[in-house]
């Protein structure tokens, strides 16, 4: 799962997106839409069903982004009171520095 | 590659559990600022403050932009101003704070610590001027912070200076008494104070450390205390491990955020705090930590050996996760501060008694306590030696950060609000300690400070 994610990599611009909530149509479209609309290119998705809660994550490249992570946020909430789910999104190096030595 | 476990833990521990970066602090020495003319004194202060840290908030939010955590405080800290002070020919030092006040403003912080002295063997003639300034630098200052260290185990307990604070934290009340005393909110007397903690109110840039340097103070205690709840009913050995496994994550945050904002600065990356420090928020409490341990209120019979425990947890679990540990590093136990605490005050489960007991195993000491108005000089004076001599005796920090709310009793309270919290009224012991305090004199250092 997530096979671009090699905590190994020097320091990048890789973001982790994720989605909880609801399942209904039009999620990850509504998520792709907003990282798309902001120049963001997604490199991985990963999704599951855990109870009736779908719960997806997706590795995106900030790279060529005309946002930063904060803006990003702001945006990615607004998608998310809309399609009623929570949204998130933080960099990768903190998950490298949690989960890995 | 990172699992979906893993994932969804981080987002949960920033989402919902209140882990943040609790403060990036700028140590920032002046050794290099003093002038006999005072005037030339501070403004070269202000030049270096305002030069050097004029990027440290920008800094902090671009962190925030870029990695998402959220990064509470952007603080100051400078060399005790006493140090600096002492060669300009000055009979006060209040336009000091006056002038640090004003570059924290400059620079857009919302704290900066080291209106300070060290004098726990005794006073030179500006530690005198700098603690007979106090009151009224925090009076006619928002932002400084003041700390004294009268104790270490190496020098023993300076009992004039004890003594000297227990007048200066009633003198401090009274200045701020329309704001229920919040003078006294932002004045810690300390024994063996660190040199290099990044957390207000004790903060100050020690004569050791470098020019200028970057410590990051964590905090977590709403992740742990989740963690916590994971293992109800399950045996010490593994809640211990439970406890170091969530520090030893929440740690490497800071370390991140502060290897990050050395980076952007250009400045050398100092320690990280690992200490556990709680806010009013609901679920950021460490009160509420030591309830879900098993006991029904915090401050029952119990809460000494769950607060051990914990600390020392914490401290392995931290020590592990990051290159530099300093500072306080344990878990702070400030009741208003902390709505866990407060309401084991309101139901008396917690009192100023069990509250000195649980400061021999955690790793500050009776911190933003509300006393009666009517709280004698000596009284003070009295808690602050119980406080200096636990330190000075176990070889640890200790610190007294008590609030005489002035026309308040037993049953009201003071309201701080913001991260300075509200706390109850909690009672003293209506007996004089006076002629113990006022004998004078030091109380010599323990045996075991002779270990050459």
């Amino acid at each position: 799962m997530l096979s671009q994610m090699n905590p190994m990599e020097p320091k990048g611009s890789r973001v982790i997106v994720t989605v909880i909530g609801p399942d209904c149509v039009g999620i990850i479209a509504g998520v792709a839409q907003v990282l798309a609309s902001n120049k963001i290119n997604i490199l991985d998705i990963s999704q599951t069903i855990l109870q009736e809660f779908l719960v997806m994550v997706m590795v995106a490249d900030m790279s060529g982004s005309t946002v930063d992570l904060l803006t990003l946020k702001e945006k990615l909430d607004e998608k998310g009171l809309e399609l009623g789910v929570q949204i998130d999104a933080l960099h990768e190096d903190a998950f490298k520095f949690m989960h890995r030595i | 590659m990172f699992t979906l476990q893993e994932i969804l833990e981080t987002i949960k521990m920033v989402q919902k559990e209140n882990l943040d970066i609790r403060t990036i602090t700028m140590g920032i020495s002046l050794r290099d600022c003093a002038d006999p003319n005072s005037a030339a004194a501070r403004q070269k202060i202000d030049d270096k403050i305002t030069r050097l840290a004029g990027n440290l908030v920008r800094t902090g939010e671009n962190i925030e932009r870029e990695y998402g955590l959220p990064i509470v405080n952007k603080r100051i800290s400078v060399t005790p101003i006493a140090i600096v002070a002492e060669s300009s020919r000055s009979d006060h030092y209040v336009d000091f704070a006056r002038t640090l006040d004003d570059a924290a403003a400059a620079v857009g912080v919302n704290f900066i610590g080291g209106f300070s002295a060290l004098v726990h063997k005794g006073y030179t003639g500006a530690d005198k001027r700098l603690i007979d300034s106090i009151p009224e630098a925090l009076a006619c200052t928002d932002r400084v912070c003041s700390s004294v260290n009268v104790a270490t185990t190496k020098a023993g307990i300076n009992m004039d200076a004890v003594y000297l604070m227990g007048q200066v934290i009633k003198k401090t009340a009274e200045r701020t008494a329309e704001q229920d005393g919040i003078g006294c909110a932002k004045l810690v007397v300390f024994a063996n104070v660190p040199e290099d903690n990044p957390f207000m109110a004790g903060a100050f840039h020690g004569i050791g450390e470098p020019e200028c340097v970057i410590n990051v103070g964590v905090s977590g205690p709403g992740v742990v205390k989740n963690a916590v709840d994971t293992v109800k009913g399950a045996d010490f050995g593994i809640l211990a491990e439970t406890v170091k496994k969530t520090a030893f994550k929440i740690t490497r945050m800071g370390e991140l955020v502060g290897r990050t904002a050395a980076r952007m600065l250009d400045l050398p990356f100092g320690i990280v705090d690992i200490s556990l420090a709680p806010t009013p928020a609901i679920g950021d409490s460490v009160a509420e930590i030591l309830e879900s341990m098993g006991l029904e209120r915090c401050g029952t019979h119990g809460t000494t050996a769950a607060l051990a425990l914990l600390n020392d947890a914490v401290k392995k679990g931290g020590a592990m996760a990051s290159s530099y540990v300093g500072g306080l590093s344990g878990a702070f136990i400030p009741v208003s501060e902390d709505a866990g605490m407060i309401r084991a005050v309101e139901s008396g489960a917690l009192t100023l008694d069990k509250l000195e007991a649980l400061t021999c195993v955690c790793s500050v000491g009776l911190d933003m306590i509300a006393v009666p108005g009517d709280t004698t000089a000596e009284t003070i004076a009295a808690i602050i030696a119980d406080e200096a001599a636990i330190g000075m005796i176990n070889k640890k920090t200790t610190a007294v950060r008590l609030i005489p709310a002035v026309g308040k009793r037993i049953g009201d309270y003071v309201e701080f609000g913001g991260l300075l919290g509200r706390a109850p009224i909690i009672p003293v012991k209506p007996f004089s300690s006076a002629d113990f305090v006022r004998r004078g004199g030091r109380i010599p250092a323990p045996i075991h400070s002779l270990t050459n």
